[in-house]
Protein backbone atom coordinates (compact mmCIF):
# COMPACT_ATOMS: atom_id res chain seq x y z
CA UNK A 1 0.00 0.00 0.00
CA UNK A 2 1.50 3.57 -0.89
CA UNK A 3 2.42 6.12 2.12
CA UNK A 4 0.08 8.48 0.75
CA UNK A 5 -3.10 7.66 -1.64
CA UNK A 6 -5.02 11.25 -2.99
CA UNK A 7 -8.14 10.01 -4.73
CA UNK A 8 -10.16 11.77 -6.84
CA UNK A 9 -9.70 15.22 -4.93
CA UNK A 10 -11.87 17.89 -6.31
CA UNK A 11 -12.36 21.26 -4.97
CA UNK A 12 -14.16 24.38 -6.52
CA UNK A 13 -13.86 28.25 -5.14
CA UNK A 14 -16.87 29.83 -6.49
CA UNK A 15 -17.13 28.78 -10.57
CA UNK A 16 -13.67 28.08 -10.60
CA UNK A 17 -13.19 24.15 -10.73
CA UNK A 18 -9.32 24.42 -8.70
CA UNK A 19 -8.81 20.82 -8.50
CA UNK A 20 -10.96 18.31 -10.39
CA UNK A 21 -10.62 14.41 -9.80
CA UNK A 22 -7.22 14.68 -9.21
CA UNK A 23 -5.56 11.61 -7.56
CA UNK A 24 -1.80 10.11 -7.32
CA UNK A 25 -0.46 7.45 -4.99
CA UNK A 26 2.83 8.37 -3.22
CA UNK A 27 5.46 5.58 -2.17
CA UNK A 28 7.70 5.42 0.89
CA UNK A 29 10.79 7.53 0.31
CA UNK A 30 9.74 8.44 -3.10
CA UNK A 31 10.14 12.28 -4.47
CA UNK A 32 7.34 13.16 -6.15
CA UNK A 33 7.71 16.26 -8.48
CA UNK A 34 4.18 18.32 -9.41
CA UNK A 35 4.74 20.64 -11.86
CA UNK A 36 2.11 22.78 -14.17
CA UNK A 37 1.73 26.13 -15.15
CA UNK A 38 0.63 28.67 -12.92
CA UNK A 39 -3.17 28.89 -11.86
CA UNK A 40 -3.35 24.77 -12.50
CA UNK A 41 -4.11 23.91 -9.01
CA UNK A 42 -0.93 22.62 -7.30
CA UNK A 43 -0.79 24.81 -4.37
CA UNK A 44 -4.54 23.99 -4.14
CA UNK A 45 -3.71 20.19 -4.16
CA UNK A 46 -1.06 20.54 -0.96
CA UNK A 47 -3.79 22.62 0.70
CA UNK A 48 -6.27 20.01 0.64
CA UNK A 49 -3.71 17.00 1.92
CA UNK A 50 -2.70 19.64 4.56
CA UNK A 51 -5.76 20.27 5.60
CA UNK A 52 -5.38 24.25 4.67
CA UNK A 53 -8.64 23.22 2.22
CA UNK A 54 -11.33 21.04 2.69
CA UNK A 55 -11.83 19.52 -0.83
CA UNK A 56 -15.40 19.21 -2.19
CA UNK A 57 -15.16 15.22 -2.81
CA UNK A 58 -12.22 12.63 -3.04
CA UNK A 59 -10.07 11.48 -0.61
CA UNK A 60 -6.72 11.79 1.00
CA UNK A 61 -5.54 8.42 2.95
CA UNK A 62 -1.75 8.77 4.86
CA UNK A 63 -0.73 5.31 6.23
CA UNK A 64 -4.26 3.79 5.04
CA UNK A 65 -6.28 6.81 7.49
CA UNK A 66 -7.88 9.27 5.94
CA UNK A 67 -7.25 13.05 6.89
CA UNK A 68 -10.47 14.55 5.11
CA UNK A 69 -12.17 16.29 7.41
CA UNK A 70 -9.10 16.70 9.92
CA UNK A 71 -7.72 20.21 11.21
CA UNK A 72 -4.18 21.05 9.69
CA UNK A 73 -2.78 20.79 13.43
CA UNK A 74 -4.08 16.72 14.04
CA UNK A 75 -2.50 16.13 10.66
CA UNK A 76 1.02 17.90 11.70
CA UNK A 77 0.52 15.45 14.65
CA UNK A 78 0.12 12.65 12.23
CA UNK A 79 3.32 13.46 10.41
CA UNK A 80 2.83 15.60 7.56
CA UNK A 81 4.53 18.62 7.72
CA UNK A 82 4.95 21.58 4.60
CA UNK A 83 6.32 24.62 3.30
CA UNK A 84 4.83 27.58 1.97
CA UNK A 85 5.25 29.35 -1.72
CA UNK A 86 5.10 32.54 -0.45
CA UNK A 87 6.84 32.15 3.31
CA UNK A 88 4.49 31.92 6.13
CA UNK A 89 7.03 32.79 9.38
CA UNK A 90 6.86 33.70 12.69
CA UNK A 91 8.61 36.82 11.48
CA UNK A 92 8.70 38.39 15.31
CA UNK A 93 10.90 35.30 16.15
CA UNK A 94 13.81 33.96 16.18
CA UNK A 95 15.20 31.42 13.71
CA UNK A 96 15.67 29.56 17.28
CA UNK A 97 12.20 30.08 18.12
CA UNK A 98 11.37 29.16 14.68
CA UNK A 99 12.75 25.91 14.37
CA UNK A 100 11.80 25.43 18.34
CA UNK A 101 7.91 25.55 16.65
CA UNK A 102 8.55 22.96 14.51
CA UNK A 103 8.84 20.48 17.69
CA UNK A 104 5.65 21.78 19.12
CA UNK A 105 4.21 18.42 18.45
CA UNK A 106 7.14 16.65 19.54
CA UNK A 107 6.44 18.43 23.09
CA UNK A 108 5.41 16.92 26.28
CA UNK A 109 2.84 19.62 26.39
CA UNK A 110 2.76 20.28 30.65
CA UNK A 111 1.24 23.70 31.43
CA UNK A 112 2.80 23.26 35.25
CA UNK A 113 6.34 22.88 33.27
CA UNK A 114 5.81 26.19 31.45
CA UNK A 115 4.22 28.02 34.67
CA UNK A 116 7.72 26.90 36.66
CA UNK A 117 10.03 26.97 34.34
CA UNK A 118 10.62 23.63 34.19
CA UNK A 119 12.97 23.44 30.89
CA UNK A 120 13.65 19.84 30.43
CA UNK A 121 11.88 18.90 27.62
CA UNK A 122 13.23 22.39 26.41
CA UNK A 123 17.15 21.54 26.61
CA UNK A 124 15.75 17.57 24.74
CA UNK A 125 14.31 19.55 21.52
CA UNK A 126 17.17 22.24 21.71
CA UNK A 127 19.65 19.32 20.38
CA UNK A 128 17.52 18.36 17.47
CA UNK A 129 16.90 21.76 16.49
CA UNK A 130 20.87 21.97 16.78
CA UNK A 131 21.23 19.06 14.34
CA UNK A 132 18.76 21.04 12.34
CA UNK A 133 20.79 24.33 12.37
CA UNK A 134 23.61 22.48 11.35
CA UNK A 135 22.01 20.78 8.46
CA UNK A 136 21.28 23.74 7.13
CA UNK A 137 24.10 25.91 8.00
CA UNK A 138 22.17 28.44 9.91
CA UNK A 139 24.28 28.98 12.98
CA UNK A 140 24.98 32.87 12.11
CA UNK A 141 21.14 33.53 12.31
CA UNK A 142 20.64 31.14 15.40
CA UNK A 143 19.62 34.43 17.26
CA UNK A 144 18.64 37.13 15.42
CA UNK A 145 14.87 37.97 14.05
CA UNK A 146 13.75 35.87 11.07
CA UNK A 147 12.18 39.33 9.04
CA UNK A 148 15.95 40.71 8.86
CA UNK A 149 17.30 37.48 7.72
CA UNK A 150 17.89 37.68 3.97
CA UNK A 151 15.38 35.79 1.55
CA UNK A 152 17.72 32.97 1.07
CA UNK A 153 17.59 32.32 4.66
CA UNK A 154 13.75 32.65 5.59
CA UNK A 155 13.98 29.98 2.94
CA UNK A 156 15.90 27.87 4.86
CA UNK A 157 13.83 28.70 7.94
CA UNK A 158 10.77 27.80 6.74
CA UNK A 159 12.45 24.17 5.35
CA UNK A 160 13.96 23.66 8.82
CA UNK A 161 10.74 24.47 10.57
CA UNK A 162 8.98 21.80 8.38
CA UNK A 163 12.03 19.31 9.15
CA UNK A 164 11.58 19.86 12.72
CA UNK A 165 8.87 18.25 13.18
CA UNK A 166 10.07 14.94 12.08
CA UNK A 167 7.56 13.82 8.93
CA UNK A 168 7.11 11.28 6.97
CA UNK A 169 5.85 13.38 4.45
CA UNK A 170 7.39 16.18 3.49
CA UNK A 171 5.45 18.53 1.14
CA UNK A 172 7.68 21.58 -0.01
CA UNK A 173 5.90 24.07 -2.11
CA UNK A 174 8.28 26.15 -4.43
CA UNK A 175 11.61 25.73 -2.02
CA UNK A 176 13.41 26.69 -5.11
CA UNK A 177 11.74 29.98 -6.10
CA UNK A 178 13.53 33.20 -5.55
CA UNK A 179 16.80 32.05 -4.85
CA UNK A 180 20.29 32.47 -6.24
CA UNK A 181 21.77 30.17 -8.43
CA UNK A 182 24.14 28.78 -5.94
CA UNK A 183 21.52 28.89 -3.29
CA UNK A 184 19.43 26.43 -5.65
CA UNK A 185 21.98 24.04 -6.09
CA UNK A 186 22.07 24.03 -2.15
CA UNK A 187 18.60 23.47 -1.55
CA UNK A 188 18.58 20.70 -4.35
CA UNK A 189 21.45 18.89 -2.80
CA UNK A 190 19.71 18.85 0.55
CA UNK A 191 16.27 17.78 -0.62
CA UNK A 192 17.80 14.80 -1.33
CA UNK A 193 19.91 14.71 1.83
CA UNK A 194 16.70 14.74 3.59
CA UNK A 195 15.42 11.82 1.83
CA UNK A 196 18.51 9.95 2.79
CA UNK A 197 19.13 11.22 6.54
CA UNK A 198 15.06 10.44 8.03
CA UNK A 199 14.20 8.67 4.95
CA UNK A 200 11.24 11.10 4.60
CA UNK A 201 8.82 10.80 1.53
CA UNK A 202 9.21 14.40 -0.26
CA UNK A 203 6.43 16.03 -2.45
CA UNK A 204 7.64 19.04 -4.21
CA UNK A 205 6.29 21.72 -6.56
CA UNK A 206 8.17 23.13 -8.65
CA UNK A 207 8.56 25.44 -11.50
CA UNK A 208 12.27 25.02 -12.50
CA UNK A 209 11.84 21.66 -14.45
CA UNK A 210 15.58 20.92 -14.62
CA UNK A 211 16.20 20.79 -11.32
CA UNK A 212 12.77 19.31 -10.18
CA UNK A 213 13.51 16.61 -13.00
CA UNK A 214 17.25 16.16 -11.53
CA UNK A 215 15.18 15.72 -7.96
CA UNK A 216 12.08 13.46 -8.77
CA UNK A 217 11.59 9.85 -9.36
CA UNK A 218 8.43 10.92 -10.63
CA UNK A 219 6.70 13.41 -11.85
CA UNK A 220 3.01 14.65 -12.45
CA UNK A 221 1.79 17.40 -14.49
CA UNK A 222 -1.49 19.31 -13.55
CA UNK A 223 -3.16 21.74 -15.32
CA UNK A 224 -6.61 23.82 -15.04
CA UNK A 225 -7.23 21.00 -12.04
CA UNK A 226 -6.59 17.87 -13.76
CA UNK A 227 -4.18 15.68 -13.80
CA UNK A 228 -2.64 15.40 -17.59
CA UNK A 229 0.38 13.24 -16.87
CA UNK A 230 2.28 10.82 -14.44
CA UNK A 231 5.60 9.02 -14.80
CA UNK A 232 9.14 9.57 -14.72
CA UNK A 233 10.98 13.27 -15.50
CA UNK A 234 11.60 12.70 -18.88
CA UNK A 235 7.76 10.65 -19.77
CA UNK A 236 6.21 13.98 -18.18
CA UNK A 237 7.57 16.46 -20.00
CA UNK A 238 7.89 14.68 -23.36
CA UNK A 239 3.97 13.79 -23.28
CA UNK A 240 1.73 15.92 -25.86
CA UNK A 241 -0.75 17.21 -22.83
CA UNK A 242 1.97 18.65 -20.55
CA UNK A 243 4.00 20.58 -23.61
CA UNK A 244 0.52 21.70 -24.81
CA UNK A 245 -0.27 23.17 -21.02
CA UNK A 246 3.08 25.21 -21.05
CA UNK A 247 2.96 25.98 -24.54
CA UNK A 248 -0.63 25.99 -25.83
CA UNK A 249 -1.17 24.65 -29.31
CA UNK A 250 -0.70 26.30 -32.56
CA UNK B 1 32.09 39.35 25.07
CA UNK B 2 29.13 37.00 26.00
CA UNK B 3 29.91 33.12 26.04
CA UNK B 4 27.50 30.63 26.58
CA UNK B 5 28.21 27.14 27.07
CA UNK B 6 25.13 25.31 27.62
CA UNK B 7 21.59 25.35 26.52
CA UNK B 8 20.98 25.53 30.08
CA UNK B 9 22.46 28.64 30.74
CA UNK B 10 21.13 30.49 27.86
CA UNK B 11 17.78 29.29 29.49
CA UNK B 12 18.22 31.49 32.62
CA UNK B 13 15.84 34.27 33.52
CA UNK B 14 18.16 36.90 33.43
CA UNK B 15 21.70 36.12 32.09
CA UNK B 16 23.61 38.95 31.54
CA UNK B 17 26.39 40.48 34.55
CA UNK B 18 24.51 44.27 33.73
CA UNK B 19 21.19 42.86 33.54
CA UNK B 20 21.39 41.03 36.71
CA UNK B 21 22.82 44.26 38.28
CA UNK B 22 20.04 46.28 37.13
CA UNK B 23 17.50 43.82 38.54
CA UNK B 24 19.15 43.22 41.63
CA UNK B 25 19.32 47.21 41.93
CA UNK B 26 15.37 47.66 41.20
CA UNK B 27 14.76 44.55 43.87
CA UNK B 28 16.66 46.36 46.27
CA UNK B 29 14.87 49.66 45.40
CA UNK B 30 11.70 48.52 45.96
CA UNK B 31 12.52 46.71 49.21
CA UNK B 32 13.52 49.53 50.89
CA UNK B 33 10.95 51.95 49.39
CA UNK B 34 8.19 52.10 52.20
CA UNK B 35 10.91 52.88 55.01
CA UNK B 36 12.82 56.24 52.70
CA UNK B 37 9.30 57.68 50.83
CA UNK B 38 6.33 59.66 52.04
CA UNK B 39 3.20 57.09 52.87
CA UNK B 40 1.04 58.47 49.96
CA UNK B 41 4.02 57.14 47.24
CA UNK B 42 3.83 53.88 48.69
CA UNK B 43 0.26 53.53 48.06
CA UNK B 44 0.71 54.44 44.40
CA UNK B 45 3.39 52.33 44.15
CA UNK B 46 0.89 49.90 45.89
CA UNK B 47 -1.87 50.58 43.12
CA UNK B 48 1.36 50.17 40.47
CA UNK B 49 1.79 46.68 41.39
CA UNK B 50 -1.93 45.87 41.43
CA UNK B 51 -2.55 47.04 37.93
CA UNK B 52 1.00 45.66 36.15
CA UNK B 53 -1.15 42.14 37.22
CA UNK B 54 -3.27 43.09 34.69
CA UNK B 55 -1.66 44.94 32.48
CA UNK B 56 0.61 41.57 32.52
CA UNK B 57 -1.92 39.38 31.50
CA UNK B 58 -3.65 41.82 28.87
CA UNK B 59 -0.37 42.03 26.97
CA UNK B 60 -0.11 37.79 26.94
CA UNK B 61 -3.73 38.31 25.06
CA UNK B 62 -2.68 41.60 23.36
CA UNK B 63 0.47 41.64 22.95
CA UNK B 64 1.60 37.75 22.52
CA UNK B 65 -1.44 36.29 21.22
CA UNK B 66 -2.95 39.09 19.17
CA UNK B 67 -6.35 38.85 20.29
CA UNK B 68 -7.98 42.39 20.41
CA UNK B 69 -9.94 42.31 23.79
CA UNK B 70 -12.70 45.18 25.51
CA UNK B 71 -13.88 42.80 28.00
CA UNK B 72 -11.05 43.14 30.17
CA UNK B 73 -13.38 45.52 33.32
CA UNK B 74 -15.95 42.56 33.00
CA UNK B 75 -13.15 40.33 34.10
CA UNK B 76 -12.01 42.44 36.51
CA UNK B 77 -15.26 43.28 38.26
CA UNK B 78 -16.06 39.26 38.19
CA UNK B 79 -12.62 38.85 39.97
CA UNK B 80 -13.36 41.58 42.33
CA UNK B 81 -16.99 40.47 43.65
CA UNK B 82 -16.19 36.65 43.14
CA UNK B 83 -13.55 37.54 45.73
CA UNK B 84 -15.31 40.10 48.23
CA UNK B 85 -18.19 37.47 48.47
CA UNK B 86 -15.47 34.93 49.37
CA UNK B 87 -14.30 37.01 51.95
CA UNK B 88 -18.56 38.08 53.12
CA UNK B 89 -18.92 34.16 53.58
CA UNK B 90 -15.66 34.40 55.57
CA UNK B 91 -13.48 32.19 53.39
CA UNK B 92 -9.78 32.84 53.94
CA UNK B 93 -7.78 35.33 51.93
CA UNK B 94 -5.68 33.17 49.74
CA UNK B 95 -8.51 30.81 48.75
CA UNK B 96 -10.81 33.74 47.88
CA UNK B 97 -8.41 35.25 45.40
CA UNK B 98 -7.69 31.96 43.47
CA UNK B 99 -11.46 31.27 43.00
CA UNK B 100 -11.50 35.51 41.92
CA UNK B 101 -8.73 34.50 39.29
CA UNK B 102 -10.55 31.28 38.49
CA UNK B 103 -13.85 32.51 38.16
CA UNK B 104 -12.84 34.97 36.03
CA UNK B 105 -10.61 32.70 33.79
CA UNK B 106 -13.70 30.74 33.22
CA UNK B 107 -15.29 33.69 32.17
CA UNK B 108 -12.12 34.58 29.73
CA UNK B 109 -12.64 30.84 28.19
CA UNK B 110 -16.00 31.69 27.28
CA UNK B 111 -16.01 34.97 26.24
CA UNK B 112 -12.62 33.48 24.17
CA UNK B 113 -14.87 31.29 21.96
CA UNK B 114 -15.79 33.62 19.67
CA UNK B 115 -12.52 34.45 19.02
CA UNK B 116 -12.09 30.92 17.08
CA UNK B 117 -14.19 32.29 14.27
CA UNK B 118 -13.60 36.64 15.09
CA UNK B 119 -10.63 38.09 14.34
CA UNK B 120 -9.26 41.76 14.84
CA UNK B 121 -11.69 44.58 15.44
CA UNK B 122 -15.04 41.86 14.77
CA UNK B 123 -13.76 40.45 18.37
CA UNK B 124 -13.11 44.08 19.72
CA UNK B 125 -16.51 44.56 19.40
CA UNK B 126 -18.07 40.80 20.72
CA UNK B 127 -15.50 41.46 24.06
CA UNK B 128 -16.89 45.09 24.06
CA UNK B 129 -20.18 43.91 24.26
CA UNK B 130 -19.30 40.99 26.95
CA UNK B 131 -17.77 43.78 29.23
CA UNK B 132 -20.62 46.03 29.38
CA UNK B 133 -23.55 43.24 29.64
CA UNK B 134 -21.61 42.58 32.65
CA UNK B 135 -20.86 46.09 34.17
CA UNK B 136 -25.02 46.10 34.07
CA UNK B 137 -25.66 42.97 35.56
CA UNK B 138 -23.67 44.04 38.10
CA UNK B 139 -25.05 47.37 38.40
CA UNK B 140 -28.54 46.31 38.30
CA UNK B 141 -28.14 43.27 41.03
CA UNK B 142 -28.06 43.62 44.61
CA UNK B 143 -27.73 40.74 45.51
CA UNK B 144 -24.10 40.17 43.33
CA UNK B 145 -22.94 43.80 43.81
CA UNK B 146 -24.00 44.18 47.55
CA UNK B 147 -26.95 46.56 46.75
CA UNK B 148 -26.33 50.36 47.28
CA UNK B 149 -23.90 50.03 50.25
CA UNK B 150 -21.40 48.05 47.98
CA UNK B 151 -19.32 44.86 49.23
CA UNK B 152 -17.37 45.66 52.50
CA UNK B 153 -14.08 43.40 52.08
CA UNK B 154 -12.38 42.13 55.19
CA UNK B 155 -9.16 43.83 55.39
CA UNK B 156 -5.89 41.11 56.14
CA UNK B 157 -4.14 42.42 59.76
CA UNK B 158 -0.97 43.34 58.97
CA UNK B 159 2.00 40.86 60.46
CA UNK B 160 5.22 41.73 62.28
CA UNK B 161 3.48 44.80 63.75
CA UNK B 162 4.24 46.80 60.38
CA UNK B 163 2.11 49.55 59.44
CA UNK B 164 -0.95 48.96 57.22
CA UNK B 165 0.39 50.81 54.52
CA UNK B 166 3.74 49.29 54.32
CA UNK B 167 1.91 45.89 54.78
CA UNK B 168 -0.20 46.19 51.83
CA UNK B 169 3.32 47.55 49.78
CA UNK B 170 4.73 44.26 50.50
CA UNK B 171 1.94 41.85 50.19
CA UNK B 172 1.29 43.05 46.75
CA UNK B 173 5.11 43.44 45.62
CA UNK B 174 5.16 40.13 46.34
CA UNK B 175 2.03 38.79 44.34
CA UNK B 176 3.66 40.89 41.69
CA UNK B 177 7.00 39.67 41.43
CA UNK B 178 4.98 36.60 41.03
CA UNK B 179 2.74 37.08 38.31
CA UNK B 180 5.75 38.74 36.83
CA UNK B 181 7.91 35.81 36.90
CA UNK B 182 4.83 33.59 36.18
CA UNK B 183 4.80 35.77 32.91
CA UNK B 184 8.18 35.29 31.98
CA UNK B 185 8.24 31.55 32.32
CA UNK B 186 5.44 31.22 30.08
CA UNK B 187 6.44 33.71 27.45
CA UNK B 188 9.76 31.89 27.04
CA UNK B 189 8.14 28.33 26.92
CA UNK B 190 6.26 26.20 24.58
CA UNK B 191 3.04 27.90 25.59
CA UNK B 192 4.69 31.25 25.09
CA UNK B 193 6.11 30.33 21.55
CA UNK B 194 2.38 29.20 20.21
CA UNK B 195 0.95 32.70 21.49
CA UNK B 196 3.32 34.10 19.16
CA UNK B 197 3.01 31.83 16.55
CA UNK B 198 -0.74 32.52 16.41
CA UNK B 199 -0.01 35.97 16.27
CA UNK B 200 2.19 36.08 13.44
CA UNK B 201 0.96 33.55 11.00
CA UNK B 202 -2.34 31.78 12.21
CA UNK B 203 -2.09 29.44 9.29
CA UNK B 204 1.61 28.73 9.08
CA UNK B 205 0.88 27.90 13.23
CA UNK B 206 -2.01 25.40 12.57
CA UNK B 207 0.37 23.24 9.88
CA UNK B 208 3.07 22.74 11.82
CA UNK B 209 0.43 21.67 14.74
CA UNK B 210 -0.51 24.24 16.91
CA UNK B 211 -4.24 23.71 17.91
CA UNK B 212 -5.55 27.30 17.85
CA UNK B 213 -8.81 26.57 19.90
CA UNK B 214 -6.79 25.44 22.53
CA UNK B 215 -3.87 28.28 22.70
CA UNK B 216 -6.55 30.63 21.80
CA UNK B 217 -8.81 29.68 24.78
CA UNK B 218 -6.43 29.41 27.30
CA UNK B 219 -4.33 33.18 26.15
CA UNK B 220 -8.05 34.31 27.22
CA UNK B 221 -8.21 31.89 30.35
CA UNK B 222 -4.75 33.01 31.39
CA UNK B 223 -4.67 36.15 30.76
CA UNK B 224 -8.30 36.93 32.67
CA UNK B 225 -6.98 34.76 35.34
CA UNK B 226 -4.62 37.43 35.69
CA UNK B 227 -7.54 40.27 35.65
CA UNK B 228 -9.46 38.60 38.35
CA UNK B 229 -6.50 38.51 40.09
CA UNK B 230 -6.09 42.36 39.92
CA UNK B 231 -9.75 42.77 40.96
CA UNK B 232 -9.78 40.74 43.99
CA UNK B 233 -6.47 42.40 44.96
CA UNK B 234 -7.96 46.03 44.26
CA UNK B 235 -10.91 44.92 46.50
CA UNK B 236 -8.76 44.11 48.84
CA UNK B 237 -6.87 47.19 49.38
CA UNK B 238 -10.08 49.43 48.93
CA UNK B 239 -12.03 47.26 51.30
CA UNK B 240 -15.08 47.60 49.20
CA UNK B 241 -17.16 47.06 46.06
CA UNK B 242 -18.99 48.78 43.90
CA UNK B 243 -19.98 47.78 40.39
CA UNK B 244 -18.30 51.83 39.52
CA UNK B 245 -15.53 50.66 39.56
CA UNK B 246 -15.65 48.36 36.66
CA UNK B 247 -16.75 50.26 33.92
CA UNK B 248 -15.37 50.72 30.31
CA UNK B 249 -12.88 52.99 31.18
CA UNK B 250 -11.23 50.32 33.61
CA UNK B 251 -10.98 47.97 30.44
CA UNK B 252 -9.83 50.92 28.15
CA UNK B 253 -6.72 51.86 30.88
CA UNK B 254 -5.54 48.78 30.78
CA UNK B 255 -5.85 48.21 27.03
CA UNK B 256 -3.54 52.25 26.86
CA UNK B 257 -1.20 50.52 29.50
CA UNK B 258 -0.60 47.68 27.15
CA UNK B 259 0.05 49.76 23.93
CA UNK B 260 2.09 52.48 26.07
CA UNK B 261 3.91 49.34 27.75
CA UNK B 262 5.39 48.29 24.86
CA UNK B 263 3.22 45.67 23.15
CA UNK B 264 4.74 41.67 23.81
CA UNK B 265 6.72 42.76 26.27
CA UNK B 266 6.02 42.01 30.59
CA UNK B 267 8.65 44.79 31.32
CA UNK B 268 6.85 47.46 28.85
CA UNK B 269 3.45 46.10 31.01
CA UNK B 270 4.88 47.01 34.10
CA UNK B 271 5.98 50.84 32.99
CA UNK B 272 2.32 50.77 30.89
CA UNK B 273 0.85 49.95 34.83
CA UNK B 274 3.26 52.83 35.85
CA UNK B 275 2.04 55.15 33.24
CA UNK B 276 -1.76 54.66 33.58
CA UNK B 277 -1.47 55.04 37.54
CA UNK B 278 0.57 57.81 37.35
CA UNK B 279 -1.14 60.17 34.43
CA UNK B 280 -4.78 60.67 36.39
CA UNK B 281 -2.41 61.14 39.97
CA UNK B 282 -0.37 64.51 38.16
CA UNK B 283 -3.61 65.45 36.59
CA UNK B 284 -5.62 64.90 39.80
CA UNK B 285 -6.32 68.74 39.41
CA UNK B 286 -8.63 68.26 36.62
CA UNK B 287 -9.58 64.94 35.83
CA UNK B 288 -11.63 65.62 32.79
CA UNK B 289 -8.07 65.84 31.08
CA UNK B 290 -6.78 62.26 31.99
CA UNK B 291 -8.40 60.63 28.53
CA UNK B 292 -7.49 63.16 26.64
CA UNK B 293 -3.67 62.75 27.79
CA UNK B 294 -4.21 58.68 27.05
CA UNK B 295 -4.96 59.01 23.89
CA UNK B 296 -2.63 62.14 22.91
CA UNK B 297 0.28 59.87 24.68
CA UNK B 298 -1.43 56.60 22.25
CA UNK B 299 -0.77 58.68 19.27
CA UNK B 300 2.54 60.07 19.90
CA UNK B 301 3.38 56.14 21.47
CA UNK B 302 1.95 54.48 17.93
CA UNK B 303 3.89 57.40 15.29
CA UNK B 304 6.81 57.80 17.02
CA UNK B 305 8.02 54.62 19.26
CA UNK B 306 5.60 51.56 18.08
CA UNK B 307 7.34 49.59 20.41
CA UNK B 308 6.18 51.67 23.57
CA UNK B 309 8.03 52.44 26.70
CA UNK B 310 9.89 49.04 26.44
CA UNK B 311 10.89 50.27 22.85
CA UNK B 312 12.75 53.45 24.26
CA UNK B 313 14.44 51.16 27.21
CA UNK B 314 15.54 48.82 24.90
CA UNK B 315 17.12 51.48 23.01
CA UNK B 316 19.17 53.53 25.99
CA UNK B 317 20.18 50.02 26.71
CA UNK B 318 21.53 49.77 23.15
CA UNK B 319 22.96 52.68 23.44
CA UNK B 320 25.42 52.29 26.69
CA UNK B 321 26.01 48.61 25.43
CA UNK B 322 27.63 49.97 22.25
CA UNK B 323 29.05 53.58 23.80
CA UNK B 324 31.31 54.52 22.65
CA UNK B 325 30.12 54.03 19.02
CA UNK B 326 26.86 54.41 18.11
Amino acid sequence: MSLLQVDGLSISFGGIQALNGVGVNVEKEEILAVIGPNGSGKTSMFNCITGVYHPNSGNVLFRGESLIGLSPDSIARKGVARTFQNLRLFMHMTVLNNLMLGRHVQFKKNPLSAFLRLRREELKHRKVVEEIIDFLDLHPYRHSLVADCPYGVQKRVEMGRALALEPEVLLLDEPISGLTSEEKEETAYRITEIRGRYKTTILIVEHDLKIASRLADRMIALDYGKKVAEGSPEEVQKAPEVIKAYMGVD
Amino acid sequence: MDLIESYKEELQLVRKPWSRMWVAALLLFLLIMPWITQEYIVYIATIIFIYSIGSLGQNLLIGYTGQISFGQAAFLAIGAFTFGHCSRFGIPWPIGLIAAGLAAGIFGLIVGIPSLRLKGPYLAIATLGFGIAVYQIFANSDTLSGGRMGLIINKIDPVFGLDRSIFNYYFNLIIAILFTLLTYNIISSYMGRAFIAIRDNDIAAEVIGVNLMRYKLLSFAISSFYTGIQGGLYGLLMGYLEPNMFTFMEAVTLFVAVIIGGLASAAGSIMGAAFVVLVPQFFSGFKEMVPVVYGTAILLILIFEPLGLNGIWLKIRLYFRNWPFR
